[in-house]
């Protein structure tokens, strides 16, 4: 995806088992931290129709 | 290249007359220079339709998906990796194929020849590197190595992987071939770069699909941007509807296209689709050492796990 321009770090992938709640806590943290400092995703918006 | 035609109607009839086969899947003269069009020939007395040279890019494993019957098929490198994949994925059985193996030595890029001729172009002869071509009476010679498809010029498999019928010798494979410089070049981009650099190679995009329809990896029975109930895509020249559809169609190609270049010979507005493609074609080489439709017995890297799988990008 970021060959074709989505920017690095708007996407995670991470394997988390349905035990390991506190890495699930951190991952979601660091995931939301990143994304935000990225800001909105304008690229992906379309643009509003006028009717 | 020329001379395979003779062997290949004398193997096809061959195969017809025995029985062996129920039909012949090949190439005949198209309507307009430089466009032949698949055939299919059921009786040994048609067999003159049947035409070979530099203009066969389609790619015939896409005219195999589920069929019955028993099918003899003429094959050129990519053409047989296709065929490979087709297997595979339980597309075709292997009893039911009789394929007849084309050495080839690239096929030539329609749009940069017509692009030459602004008066048009009426026909075109070859003859070994030679093609001439004749606009409004006049005859231009043209040397074919010149003018090939790009996926052609990067192609390192011109043998058929798979075949049980050759219709001439072997030729030497390219060697030394940089495949993947355009893919370089982007990945040297800024993501803002590189999202405008996909931008403007979709930009003239109509929607037609014809790229889809001519890659025989395309075979699912209702394509995500035909569902209407959820609709997944916009079916519009939206942008990001466009973006969208050709970002997908990509990733149903990861670790199964074999670079056969006919998405972009299909394309009516020139659009250089193999761009997206050619991406992950290098990325499951450098991470899973693979290239798609070599040999019907190893499994591709999508199905299968192995503990060295690199694994870097996963929290
Ligand atoms: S995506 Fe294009 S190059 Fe790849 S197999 Fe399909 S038609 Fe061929
Ligand atoms: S063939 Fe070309 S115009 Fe048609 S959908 Fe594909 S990229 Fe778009």
């Amino acid at each position: 995806m970021e060959h074709m321009g989505v920017e690095p770090g708007r996407l995670s992938f991470s394997w988390i088992s349905s035990a390991e709640s506190t890495k699930f806590v951190e991952v979601v943290k660091d995931v939301t931290a990143t994304v935000k400092a990225l800001g909105p995703n304008n690229n992906f918006k379309k643009a509003a129709k006028v009717a | 290249m020329l001379g395979y035609i003779d062997k290949i109607r004398e193997i096809s009839k061959r195969l017809l007359d025995e029985g062996r086969v129920d039909m012949i899947i090949g190439f005949r003269k198209g309507t307009i220079p430089m466009m032949n069009e698949p055939c299919f020939v059921k009786n040994s007395g048609e067999l003159s339709t049947l035409v070979w040279d530099s203009n066969c890019g389609i790619n015939l494993a896409n005219y195999l998906t589920d069929r019955k019957e028993k099918i003899g098929i003429v094959a050129k490198g990519c053409d047989s990796r296709n065929i490979v994949t087709h297997i595979i994925e339980n597309k075709i059985k292997r009893e039911k194929l009789v394929i007849i193996g084309i050495p080839c030595k690239g096929m030539i890029d329609k749009r940069k020849v017509a692009g030459m001729f602004e008066n048009g172009i009426d026909d075109i002869t070859e003859e070994d590197n030679i093609l001439r071509v004749k606009s409004r009476g006049v005859e231009t010679s043209l040397k074919k190595s010149d003018l090939l498809q790009e996926n052609c010029e990067l192609c390192i498999h011109r043998n058929p992987v798979i075949y049980d019928e050759l219709a001439g010798p072997l030729v030497e494979e390219q060697k030394d071939v940089d495949r993947y410089a355009d893919v370089r070049r982007i990945e040297a981009m800024t993501a803002p770069e590189k999202w405008e650099y996909f931008k403007d190679l979709i930009s003239p995009c109509i929607r037609c699909y014809a790229c889809r329809n001519a890659c025989p990896l395309c075979y699912c029975p209702t394509c995500f941007v035909d569902e209407s109930r959820p609709q997944w895509c916009g079916k519009g020249q939206d942008e990001i509807d466009t973006r969208t559809f050709h970002f997908l169609r990509a990733y149903h190609c990861a670790g199964r296209c074999t670079d056969c270049g006919a998405c972009e010979r299909a394309c009516p507005v020139g659009i250089k689709v193999r761009q997206f493609t050619s991406k992950l074609n290098k990325d499951c080489l450098d991470m899973f050492g693979w290239e798609a439709g070599l040999s019907p017995d190893q499994r591709p890297p999508l199905d299968t796990y192995k503990p060295a799988d690199p694994g870097d990008f996963i929290k």
